[in-house]
């Protein structure tokens, strides 16, 4: 547990610093799936192939559809993006997450304390000091890292997901750009039919 | 109804590759059988919502899932079936354990709208309450795959 105070979010990390680098690192043939905002900024910074902006969502669906991704194909990793207002929606899906057996996963939580989707609303967690890394270390992820300095995060992210999976990354993050909210995407499901063209072709490749 | 043997072998030959379930007393007996074959993956959640997109994810990487759950499952989960089923258009196939709607004079809730609650999500179901009704689970399975659309088996829970 960090003594950082949550509320205290001029401390957080730039969020779009932090899915920048993370688009930089992540690995060529890596699937990565975005969640309610990291999929609206998401889009900004990253147009791989095997990447699924999944929005619109039912929250705390990310994890679960990652889970599946990465069990049909243990040939790839998974990096699934989610906001702490949707994982606290469902935190047994953590459970759920290990005792699939998903060596190739990583859980990213961006955490900004708020449902920003709906325009900044705390969450129930915001105010107290909720222990991300506990929940998923008690949950059985065998590897749980935890950042709330930029710095520090650049430094051992290419370490962190490369330790042994299923992973659990808790970042402490500022909120979204409003801005990026008003970007016009291509429904969902000619986003999705790209998506599954391209791990079929990735299959056969 | 079914035996674990007989869910099985009939799962089995209809080509589904994971049991993705929360399961409730009449559908839990099963666990030894699914977990003990060597065509299917049984995956656990912890709860139902979480079962429709994990599903999703299986289908979309090319696998043939199906959801496996209890009626007051499919209550709780009906967002997260929504936008599988109607936001993201993606075939998923579920058996849903009817509670006790083989108890002519039950009055549990559960019961009383299952019927409604199908009806209102628009999905294709068909009813199997009797040892006869059995092969309609292959047949609706079957159905919908060639049609590339998403359906349930409704499997009478209860005596009889």
């Amino acid at each position: 547990m960090n003594d950082m105070n949550h509320a205290d979010i001029e401390r957080r990390m730039p969020v779009e610093s932090v899915l920048r680098h993370l688009a930089q690192v992540r690995g060529e043939d890596q699937i990565v799936i975005s969640n309610q905002s990291s999929a609206r900024l998401w889009p900004r910074l990253s147009s791989h192939r095997l990447d699924f902006n999944y929005n619109p969502s039912t929250m705390s669906g990310a994890v679960p559809f990652a889970v599946g991704l990465a069990i049909a194909r243990t040939d790839r990793e998974v990096m699934v993006l989610s906001g702490d207002g949707s994982l606290l929606m469902s935190l047994g899906c953590l459970v759920t997450a290990v005792a699939s057996g998903a060596a190739n996963l990583s859980v990213v939580l961006l955490d900004n304390g708020v449902y920003e989707v709906t325009g900044g609303q705390k969450t129930p967690a915001s105010e107290s000091a909720v222990d991300y890394a506990g929940f998923a270390a008690a949950a059985g992820f065998p590897n749980v890292s935890h950042f709330w300095e930029l710095g520090d995060f650049k430094c051992r992210t290419r370490e962190v997901l490369a330790a042994r999976g299923p992973r659990f990354l808790w970042l402490e993050v500022g909120t979204t750009p409003r801005d990026v909210f008003q970007d016009k995407h291509a429904p969902i499901t000619e986003r999705l039919s790209n998506f599954q063209a391209a791990l079929r072709r990735d299959e056969r490749a | 109804m079914f035996t674990g043997p007989e869910i099985v072998e009939t799962l089995e030959q209809a080509g589904v590759s994971h049991v993705v379930w929360l399961p409730d007393s009449t559908l839990g007996p099963w666990e030894p059988d699914l977990e003990s074959s060597s065509k299917l993956q049984l995956i656990r959640v912890c709860r139902e919502g979480e079962a429709w997109p994990l599903a999703a994810g299986l289908l979309v990487a090319g696998q043939a899932p199906i959801v496996m759950m209890q009626t007051t499952g499919l209550f709780e989960s009906g967002d997260a079936m929504r936008n599988v089923l109607f936001d993201l258009r993606l075939p998923v196939f579920a058996v849903i354990g009817a509670r006790n709607w083989l108890i002519a004079e039950s009055g549990d809730s559960a019961k009383r709208f299952t019927q409604a609650i199908l009806q209102a999500w628009e999905l294709d179901w068909v009813l199997i309450e009797s040892e006869a009704d059995k092969p309609k689970l292959a047949e609706h399975y079957r159905a919908c795959t060639q049609a590339g659309q998403a359906g349930v088996v409704l499997l009478a829970e209860g005596s009889g």
